[in-house]
């Protein structure tokens, strides 16, 4: 897997719309918007995405949102409970679906 | 501890000389001893460092002032308060009828023997800059010192009980942010507004204002990058993060910085390198030429990348 994700490979997350310039643009207006400070804060938007980027797996993500949470100053400990909302989401999503469990095993059973 | 060399080199990014548009602030750094020891010092300041102005230095300073319009008088070290002619300079800086700014570790202003040189500050209306690298104390104790952040913020309690940092006294309280680690601080206005948040409702402190600086790789900080594996990642992001709007605002445009001994220096990093005033200029306070150093080409280094990342570094906080 050492061929797939390498450090590097983030510095070139600027180039991805190099075969679709129009919807690179469009991808990167978007995300510019989204993640300045608004009704959320940039510290709050910075978590919710280290949150995501850690439920998701994503190791370029998490490089990059550790780092921005470090420079907005948040803690480790702060950094630490985002991750446990995404796990404890993550965790409920799992059990929520065992719904579908639920039901084909009562309709199953005598 | 030399910085190896980085691709591109500061001078090729820039690809023309920088030049000061003036001169407009006096820093000057009036000795190296310092009672703390932390990891991110550029000076490698300590308790064993000796190196301090004399008072030959410091009266050629004051004439250089009295005969100059600056409009900063910027005084810093090490820790400046353990300077023995420290009450003295101060005093006779306040006298001079400028902008006179005081950096501090904030820990000595507790000490009984510094309530004169409060009281002179106050008189003065010196503005006071205190460090506090974050506003978690073990961040801020894991760089400073255990025990840093507490005394630290009991001086700014005292402080503001003076006035200090309090709106309408028009005594200005300077925080300054930077990196607990090898990463660049975030906006400069982000961090203000946390800081001020979390100061205000677990201490009850106030500040003025907040300058966020990005850690220069040198001195005790490249000592760190390199031991640690952070020092190729490190440069990586300041070249990648490199802004040329941040190029007008570099506090070297506009200061001049006198170093210990009297030589001067486009600024504090540069006297820490033993890069001097450089192409000819006179390089020390007894032969200070204001107009001849107003357009002086500034002399570059890959640690410039410091103060260009982002939005730019300086002694005033970011710049672009």
């Amino acid at each position: 897997m050492g061929d797939y994700y390498e450090k590097k490979d983030l510095d070139d997350f600027e180039n991805i719309g190099e075969y679709a310039p129009e919807l690179g643009s469009k991808y990167f207006d978007y995300y510019g918007e989204v993640m300045k400070g608004g009704g959320l804060t940039e510290r709050e938007k910075a978590l919710i995405a280290l949150a995501v980027a850690t439920t998701q797996k994503c190791p370029y993500c998490i490089d990059a949102y550790t780092n921005l949470c470090l420079s907005l100053g948040i803690s480790p400990g702060e950094m630490t409970e985002a991750v446990h909302v995404g796990a404890a989401m993550v965790a409920g999503i799992v059990l929520a679906h065992s719904t579908q469990m639920r039901k084909i095993i009562k309709k199953k059973e005598m | 501890m030399a910085m190896p060399k980085v691709s591109p080199s500061f001078e090729e990014m820039v690809s023309t000389p920088l030049r000061a548009s003036g001169v407009e602030t006096l820093q000057i750094n009036i000795g190296y001893r310092c009672n703390l020891e932390c990891r991110h010092c550029h000076v490698q300041a300590g308790p064993q460092r000796s190196e301090a102005m004399t008072r030959e230095v410091m009266e050629e300073c004051l004439r250089v002032i009295r005969t100059t319009p600056f409009s900063t008088i910027d005084i810093t070290g090490g820790s400046p308060e353990l300077h023995p002619l420290f009450s003295w300079f101060v005093g006779e800086c306040a006298r001079l009828d400028r902008r006179l700014l005081v950096r501090s570790n904030g820990v000595l202003l507790l000490d009984e023997h510094c309530a004169p040189l409060l009281d002179l500050y106050v008189r003065s209306r010196t503005e006071i800059v205190l460090s506090l690298p974050h506003v978690d104390p073990q961040i801020t104790d894991r760089q400073r010192g255990t025990g840093v952040f507490h005394r630290v913020i009991e001086a700014i309690r005292m402080l503001n009980a003076r006035g200090y940092g309090i709106e309408g006294t028009g005594l200005p309280l300077t925080l300054v942010h930077n990196p607990a680690g090898a990463y660049l601080p975030g906006t400069q206005k982000a961090l203000q507004s946390s800081y001020r948040a979390a100061l205000r409702e677990r201490y009850g402190v106030s500040f003025t204002r907040l300058f966020s600086i990005n850690n220069m790789p040198i001195g005790r900080y490249l000592e760190y990058l390199r031991r640690t594996d952070n020092y190729e990642d490190y440069m990586r992001t300041l070249i990648k993060a490199f802004n040329p709007e941040s190029l007008k605002g570099l506090m070297c445009r506009s200061m001049v910085s006198v170093g210990w001994n009297g030589r001067l220096y486009d600024c504090d990093f540069n006297q820490v390198l033993g890069l001097p005033i450089g192409h000819g200029l006179p390089d020390h306070i007894s032969g200070f030429d204001k107009e001849r150093l107003a357009g002086r080409e500034i002399v570059i280094g890959d640690h410039c990348y410091g103060c260009t990342a982002g939005s730019g570094s300086s002694c005033q906080g970011q710049v672009a």
